[in-house]
This record gives C-alpha cells, sequence and structure tokens, in this order.
C-alpha cells in the first residue's frame, strides 16, 4: 500500500543557483499527482528531491522537510533505503543494457542479494503483467536483452522493474515524453490502474495526460509551486493568473 | 488493452482498492488487485543501508588511484636514493663530462645525451612527415573500405615488442644499410660529413631508422585522433569557399589541429628518447660523439641496459641510476608537455593511452 | 582563414593549374607515404614468419637450452618463465589499474584530484620501461640481494597500471548517466550499482583494455634485465631468477652463434603468436555469451 508525502519548505540547489524555493505541499496515500509546468521550472527536481536521487549530483544540495508517513526521509534513513521505498521512473527508458529481461526485473532485488528463485520467479511474472508487458515477453525472458525491446515496451519494463521492490511511492519524470502515442496510451492506462496501490507522483508537460491520470496537479513555475489543487480545478478554474495563462497556452 | 491477470501468492495480501476519486474522461475503473508481497518488503527493509560496504569500496578504489601518485614518488624516491654517491661525486659535471671510465671510475654521461638526442631528433624528423601523410590519407583521402584495414595494420606495427625489432635490426636492417644503403648516401651526401666512412651498418643513424619505424604508429594515431577532432563545419566552409582538398586539408585541419598535432610529435619523441632493446641491438654501444652518423654510438637506456648488470662497485652503479634517473625527469617533462598539448585539443575526449 | 588565394583575372588560370597541381601532389605523396610505412611492416612480419618457422619444432617448445656448440635444445623454460611473470603482473597491475580508473570514471569525476591521477598516469604510460626496471631492481632486487622473477613482474605490473586505467575509465564514461540512475533509483547501493551494473556494461572494452596493457607488457625485455635477469635452467620458484622469452630472445640475437640465433627467430615468432592469440582468444571469449541487442 502506498504512503503519502508531506513537503514541508523545500528548498534545492544546483551549485549556487537556486531551483527550488520554499515548497509545501501534501501528496495523498494511493492517488496520482501530476506536478505540471515548463521546462526548467523545477518539476523534475522536486521529485527527484523526493526519492534523494537529487543529491546523486555532486554539485546539487536540498534543504527542508519531506515525510513519507512517519519519516522524515532526509533524517531517519540513508538515501539507499528511501530509494527503496520509493521507485522511479525516468523520462528516457533505461533498462541495463547487458541484463536480460528477466534480469532487468529482478536487479532490484538480486542486486540487494535477494536470491530465493522460485519468488523471483513469481515476482518478475507478477511486475511484467502488472506493467502490461507479460504477454509479449514472456517468451524472451531470458533470452533477450532489455535494451532489445522497443522504446515503449522498454519503458514499461522500468515500470516493471521499478515495481519489482514492491514500493511504496511510485515517482514518474516524464515516463512517457520519449515515446510514441500508442505506448503512451498504454503508459497511461497503467497510471490509472496503479494508481489504487500506490501513490504515485508524474511530472509532465502535457496538460491532457495530468487531466487524464491524476486527482491532483500542481503547477510550477520558476522554481515556484504556484498553485496546488484538485485537477478539475486546476483545469476548470484556476485561483492563480499565472496558472489559467499556462493552461490556457499564453506562455510556456 | 488486457488486464493483468493475478497469480496467487501465498504471501501476497489482497487489499480491495479503493477508489474515492475517478477523474474526468472515459476512463475505465481500475479494477485490478495489486498486491503486496511482504517477503520482498521485509527483506529490503532488513538490508542495510549499505553504508559501511559504500564507504570500504570507495576507499578501496581511492586507494588503487592514490597508488599511481604512490608509484611515481616510489620512482622518484629510489632513482634519487640509489643515485646519491654519484649525484655527491659529479654533481652537475656528470653532464658535461664526455669520459665515461668504469675502471678509473669516472663518470661522465655526455656521449650517451648525444647518441639519445641525435638518434631521437633523427627518428621523429623521418617518423613525421610519413606519420602525418598517413593521417591526412587515412582520414581525408583514401576510400572508406582502406580505413580500417590500414589503421589496424599501423597499430600493429606498435604491437611489435621492441626485442623483434632489434632482432630484425641487427639480421636484415644492418646488412641493409652497410651494403646498400650507406653507399649510396656516402656518395651523395658524403660531403656534409654526416655520412662517411668506415660505416659497419650498426651506428647512430640505423637506431635512428629502427626508431622512426617504432614511433611511426605514436604520432600517426595520435595525430589522427587530433586531426578527427576538427568538426566538419571547417572543412566544408573552406570546401565552400572553393579550396581544394590539400587547401582545405592545410586551412581547416592542420591549422586547427597544430597543437595537438606538436602534441603528438612529442609523444613519438618522449618514446625514442626511452627506447631501450632495439637501440641497443644496432646502434654499438661506442660512447663517442662523431659527426659521422654511421659511426656506432651510445644512449641513456641503451648504457643502463648493457652495463647495470656488470657494474662492480657502488659508485658504478649509482652513476648507472643516475642516467636512469635523467632519462625518467627527461620523459616526464617531455610526455607531460606533450600530454598538456594533446588534452589542450582533444579535452574531455582525453587522448587514448598509448 | 587568411590564407585562402584571392583570385585576380588575369592570373586565374594560372593559379588554377598551381593549385590543382599541389592539390594532387599532396594527394600522390599522402598514397606513397602509406604504401612506404607499410614495406617495413610487411618486410618485418614476413621474415619472422619465414625464419621463425624454419627454426620451430617440437623440441623447441619442449627442450631446455643447450650449451654452445651443442644443436637443438628449446626455450621451454623461457615460454614458462614468461606465463608465470605475465600472471603475477597481471593478477597485481589489473585490479590495481581497474580500481583507479573506477574512481576517475564513478568518484572522483570533475575533482581535481581526479584530473591529477589522469594526468600522473598518462605521464607515467610514458616513462621508459628501463626506469621501471630500475626501480624494481633498486626497491626489490637490492633489498633482498638477489635477482628474481618476482621483482621482474612488479615491473611489468607498474607498467599496466596506467594503461588500464586510462581505458577502464574512458569505458566507464561510455556507460550512459541514466543507466547509474535506473539502479541507485532502485536502492541499489552504490557499491553494488558500479560493479553490477556500470563495470558490467563496460566489461568488454575494459576487457580489451586489459589485453592491450598485457600485450604490450608480454614483448617488454628491458624491465627484465636486471630484475628476472633470466636463467638457462627451469625454475617456479619466483624469488629466483627466472627466464622469460623476450630476454632469451636478447641474449641469443646478440650471441654469435647459427644455432643461437636460430632460437631467436624462433622465439620472436612465438612471442608474437603468443600476444596475438591471447589477444584474439579473450576478445573471442567475451564476445560470446553476450544478449541478444546487448551490444548497442
Amino acid at each position: 500500500m502506498g504512503v503519502g508525502i508531506q513537503v514541508e519548505n523545500l528548498n534545492a540547489w544546483y551549485g549556487t543557483t537556486q531551483s527550488l524555493w520554499d515548497i509545501n505541499l501534501h501528496i495523498p496515500a494511493n492517488h496520482a499527482t501530476a506536478l505540471i509546468g515548463p521546462s526548467g521550472c523545477g518539476k523534475s527536481t522536486f521529485v527527484r528531491c523526493l526519492n534523494r536521487m537529487h543529491e546523486t549530483n555532486p554539485i546539487a544540495r536540498a534543504e527542508g522537510v519531506v515525510r513519507m508517513g512517519e519519516i522524515d526521509i532526509y533524517k531517519d534513513a540513508s538515501p539507499v533505503e528511501i530509494r527503496r521505498r520509493i521507485g522511479m521512473v525516468f523520462q528516457r527508458p533505461n533498462p541495463f543494457p547487458t541484463m536480460s529481461i528477466y534480469d532487468n526485473v529482478a536487479s532490484g532485488l538480486k542486486l540487494n542479494g535477494f536470491r530465493k528463485k522460485r519468488v523471483l520467479d513469481e515476482v518478475v511474472e507478477r511486475s511484467l503483467r502488472n506493467a502490461a508487458l507479460w504477454d509479449e515477453v514472456k517468451d524472451d525472458l531470458k533470452k533477450k536483452s532489455g535494451a532489445s525491446l522497443s522504446g515503449g515496451q522498454q519503458q514499461r519494463l522500468c515500470i516493471a522493474r521499478a515495481l519489482a521492490v514492491d514500493p511504496e511511492v511510485l515517482l514518474m519524470d516524464e515516463p512517457a515524453s520519449a515515446l510514441d502515442p500508442v505506448s503512451t496510451a498504454k503508459i497511461e492506462d497503467l497510471i490509472f490502474k496503479l494508481k489504487s496501490q500506490y501513490t504515485i507522483v508524474i511530472v509532465t508537460h502535457n496538460m491532457q495526460q495530468a487531466a487524464r491520470v491524476a486527482e491532483n496537479t500542481g503547477f510550477f513555475l520558476t522554481g515556484k509551486l504556484v498553485e496546488f489543487a484538485p485537477t478539475t480545478k486546476i483545469f476548470t478554474n484556476p485561483s492563480d493568473k499565472r496558472t489559467e495563462d499556462y493552461i490556457t497556452g499564453r506562455f510556456g | 488493452m488486457n488486464e493483468p491477470k493475478l497469480i496467487p501468492m501465498p504471501q501476497t495480501v489482497v487489499t480491495a482498492p479503493k477508489m474515492d476519486a475517478v477523474p474526468s474522461g472515459d476512463a475505465q475503473p481500475a479494477q485490478t488487485r495489486l498486491a503486496a508481497p511482504s517477503v520482498i518488503r521485509q527483506f529490503l527493509n532488513q538490508k542495510s543501508s549499505g553504508r559501511v560496504p559504500d564507504g570500504l569500496f570507495g576507499g578501496l578504489m581511492l586507494i588503487c588511484a592514490l597508488s599511481i601518485f604512490v608509484i611515481v614518488l616510489l620512482i622518484v624516491f629510489v632513482l634519487v636514493r640509489d643515485s646519491r654517491l654519484s649525484l655527491h661525486a659529479f654533481g652537475f659535471k656528470f653532464f658535461t663530462g664526455t669520459v665515461w671510465d668504469p675502471v678509473s671510475g669516472d663518470f661522465g654521461a655526455l656521449p650517451f645525451i648525444y647518441g639519445t638526442v641525435v638518434s631521437s631528433l633523427l627518428a621523429v624528423a623521418m617518423s613525421v612527415p610519413l606519420a602525418l601523410l598517413v593521417a591526412i590519407f587515412v582520414l581525408e583521402i583514401c576510400p572508406q573500405f582502406l580505413r580500417g584495414p590500414i589503421s589496424f595494420l599501423t597499430e600493429l606495427l606498435a604491437a611489435i615488442p621492441s626485442v623483434v625489432y632489434g632482432l630484425w635490426g641487427v639480421f636484415v636492417l644492418v646488412p641493409i644499410i652497410r651494403d646498400q644503403v650507406g653507399p649510396v648516401l656516402e656518395k651523395y651526401l658524403g660531403w656534409t660529413g654526416f655520412f662517411a666512412e668506415p660505416n659497419f651498418g650498426v651506428s647512430i643513424f640505423t637506431a635512428s631508422v629502427i626508431l622512426a619505424i617504432m614511433i611511426f604508429p605514436v604520432i600517426s594515431s595520435i595525430s589522427r585522433d587530433v586531426m578527427k577532432v576538427v568538426p566538419p563545419s571547417q572543412r566544408e566552409a573552406a570546401l565552400a569557399l572553393g579550396a581544394t582538398r590539400w587547401e582545405m586539408i592545410r586551412i581547416s585541419v592542420l591549422r586547427n589541429s597544430r597543437i595537438g598535432i606538436v602534441g603528438s610529435v612529442i609523444l613519438g619523441l618522449g618514446r625514442a628518447l626511452g627506447e631501450t632493446m632495439a637501440v641497443t641491438m644496432v646502434i654499438g654501444n661506442h660512447p663517442d660523439m662523431m659527426k659521422n652518423l654511421f659511426a656506432p654510438g651510445y644512449t641513456l637506456a641503451s648504457v643502463i641496459a648493457n652495463e647495470f648488470t656488470e657494474a662492480t662497485g657502488d659508485l658504478y652503479l649509482s652513476a648507472l641510476i643516475e642516467i636512469g634517473l635523467a632519462l625518467f625527469l627527461v620523459t616526464i617533462v617531455v610526455n607531460a608537455i606533450a600530454r598538456l598539448l594533446v588534452w589542450a585539443v582533444t579535452r574531455g575526449n582525453a587522448a587514448r593511452a598509448h | 582563414m587568411g590564407t585562402l588565394p584571392i583570385r585576380s583575372a588575369g592570373m586565374e588560370s594560372a593559379l588554377k593549374l598551381r593549385r590543382n597541381a599541389m592539390n594532387h601532389m599532396v594527394t600522390a605523396l599522402a598514397v606513397i607515404a602509406t604504401a612506404v610505412v607499410l614495406v617495413p611492416l610487411v618486410a618485418i612480419l614476413g621474415y619472422l614468419l619465414y625464419k621463425g618457422f624454419s627454426s620451430l619444432n617440437l623440441a623447441f617448445f619442449t627442450k631446455m637450452p643447450v650449451p654452445v656448440g651443442e644443436t637443438g635444445g628449446g626455450m621451454a623454460n623461457a615460454i614458462i618463465g614468461s606465463g608465470v611473470i605475465l600472471a603475477l603482473a597481471s593478477v597485481l597491475g589489473i585490479p590495481v589499474g581497474i580500481g583507479a580508473g573506477v574512481y576517475l570514471a564513478e568518484y572522483g569525476r570533475g575533482r581535481w584530484l581526479a584530473t591529477a591521477i589522469q594526468f600522473t598516469a598518462d605521464v607515467l604510460n610514458g616513462v621508459p620501461s628501463i626506469v621501471m626496471g630500475i626501480a624494481a631492481y633498486s626497491l626489490i632486487v637490492a633489498r633482498q640481494h638477489h635477482f628474481s622473477g618476482l621483482a621482474g613482474g612488479v615491473a611489468l605490473a607498474i607498467m599496466m597500471v596506467p594503461t588500464i586505467t586510462r581505458t577502464t575509465e574512458e569505458m566507464l564514461t561510455t556507460v550512459p548517466q541514466m543507466v547509474r540512475e535506473a539502479a541507485l533509483g532502485l536502492g541499489i547501493p552504490k557499491w553494488r550499482t558500479v560493479v553490477s551494473v556500470s563495470l558490467r556494461t563496460a566489461m568488454p572494452g575494459i576487457i580489451t583494455g586489459c589485453m592491450l596493457a598485457f600485450a604490450r607488457v608480454a614483448g617488454e625485455t628491458a624491465p627484465l634485465l636486471f630484475t628476472a635477469l633470466g636463467n638457462q635452467f627451469f625454475n617456479l620458484n619466483l624469488n629466483q631468477p627466472m627466464a622469460a622469452l623476450p630476454l632469451q630472445i636478447f641474449t641469443y640475437a646478440v650471441s654469435p652463434y647459427d644455432e643461437w640465433h636460430r632460437l631467436a627467430w624462433g622465439g620472436a615468432l612465438v612471442l608474437i603468436v603468443m600476444i596475438m592469440v591471447s589477444v584474439t582468444l579473450v576478445r573471442v571469449v567475451t564476445g560470446r555469451g553476450a544478449l541478444k541487442g546487448g551490444q548497442h
């Protein structure tokens, strides 16, 4: 089951440039939350702060409080522990090129030292089924490399890989931006199904996508969270002028 | 789309989906019952944060990296320590003295410096035009299908061990230079004084020819790397102005990569200065400083190779180690300059180690 | 671009002629240069094959050297000795080289320390091999008061390190950052990410780099002259002087005896074939077993 995320006064920097300013936000459990905004507005930086991927860049740092349930992820746990519980799907599909499809899905467990083969088999099948990829790859699980799949399949493989470690939160950083429309539709279907079980945060520059999959939407502009509200409200009756300008296409 | 079917798992906890908010549109309500197998969660929660192994691993890698510094410092340290006898005895005179007499304990390294410098410079002079022409040929002129084989063959030259070059030099090159090349050069260039009898085949000139062949792959492949970095737009600009191919090469390729080409030449020089076996086998090993290139010579590296194991007495050994120290310092400086020049051009995609 | 020829109406055709002639001349020179360079290569390899093959026989590989004056004999001890010394050098040099490369690519990127180490490695790569021999002599032989295969192995190991470091680093930097992020994002510790993802992805290139380093030191003679020294007898003890193929070739080549010259040519051919075979073999072995679509 998913857990909610509470963000308080989050600031982030790349080197000396501040890229996030005082973000306050509650992401409810078992819902999909969309983050929209023009490129460079900080929405990607924001999700990367949620599972501490931000700090893998040596010049980047973040300050503030991020709570996942009862845990303060910057104080109470190591980045590795946090990332095991908060899965992430990236903008471009990034399967491990030297691993088979099976090993890609099992990697989160295998590389953490999980050895029970029977359980692994089950987890791989279940994750691939939940990522709607099982039927397409079940015959080449151990024969083909993850890199041999098409772009859309690769992205679903990455989702399966993230699901296999049984995360509580799933962060998706523009998961469909590099994909064709058919693959995009498949990914959206998936998000729609998965959100009953996971807390999903999806970054997108596609407003229709946000409207289709998310209950709540946040609008970012120049590193600040301008507005955060139920998706229907954001798209029909935004309270901030800048949000309105953006969703009506007057800029960005 | 097909709904995922769930596989029943013993440790699975099936939870009812809580659908409290369905967004707009025609989306179908999710019917999937995704289950959380607690076994996995439990396992991962028990796993350590990995901080300790992470720190150990990173530290180990750092130690490996620092060992490169340690190696260099250690080499400097032992060379200085073991040559201090000679350093004290001769001081700077060591490098200006022309007498090398182990019997009387008088050691001057000038003849070896002379042999090293002359043979290396001559080798560079012979090798550079060829290497650059071949680099230009491979990069700009030759048809695509020949590029691979020619590159491969020139790399093959680099893979032949020094001692095999020496073997070939002793039995093939030395007779050729003594009997064929020598007389011709004497006839036409004898008046310069550089090519004169007696010519036994083993000579500074022969050593230079062998060195030229050996450093050719270094200069050719690195200058090729450097020329490759020139962006196509530069070439197109020259061609668009109506330049012929040679003018294009001269104006955009050579001009833009000249710093790196100089670097590659200096790298070749560095290689030639320290080359030991092949030179030792064909240079004649006689500490003379003759204008005649057909006369035998001696180099810093070959005197070490020949006399080190026979060195009787601490001062003798110390003098040889001081020669090693000089060779080390000179090649370090030469290589440092060359690397900086090559780096300046290929920045980022660092020049491949050779 | 100031040197582009300026055309003036009257000189145009003459100028054009000269420019074209120049162009053709350089092209012709480049072709000739390439041909000239291939001559020594063919000459060396051809002569080596001719001389080498005619002097090889079974005894060459199975017999010990015989005293001057007797015919026959072989280089069994040198072949084995080379194998032992190279194995030692690889065991010492490869892990250190790969570790340093990992540090440069995965931990030190962008730091001044990493740049300094890269530079030092490049410079160390240019240090003459004979100097490595002196260093190993001073560090090991002078201290133990006897020559040994161990000292030879250490000298060769030091020579392998910078090459392996730089190729490992270069290969690791070709692994896309997003593949690393995928692993880190799954909660896999960094060390495990480096070992199982970065290194595994870059492995074919790293192995090639190790083989190049191996091939380079396999033919080295100078660093062994006063470390391993050479040995006319069979010896597997690393603490004793040890024979090595390149050393033996050198000794025989500069000797005045025809029989030894014959053995030197055989040895040279065996040495080159050994180098080529080991390089190709490793490439074939690592090329196999790759997954479909695994190589980009």
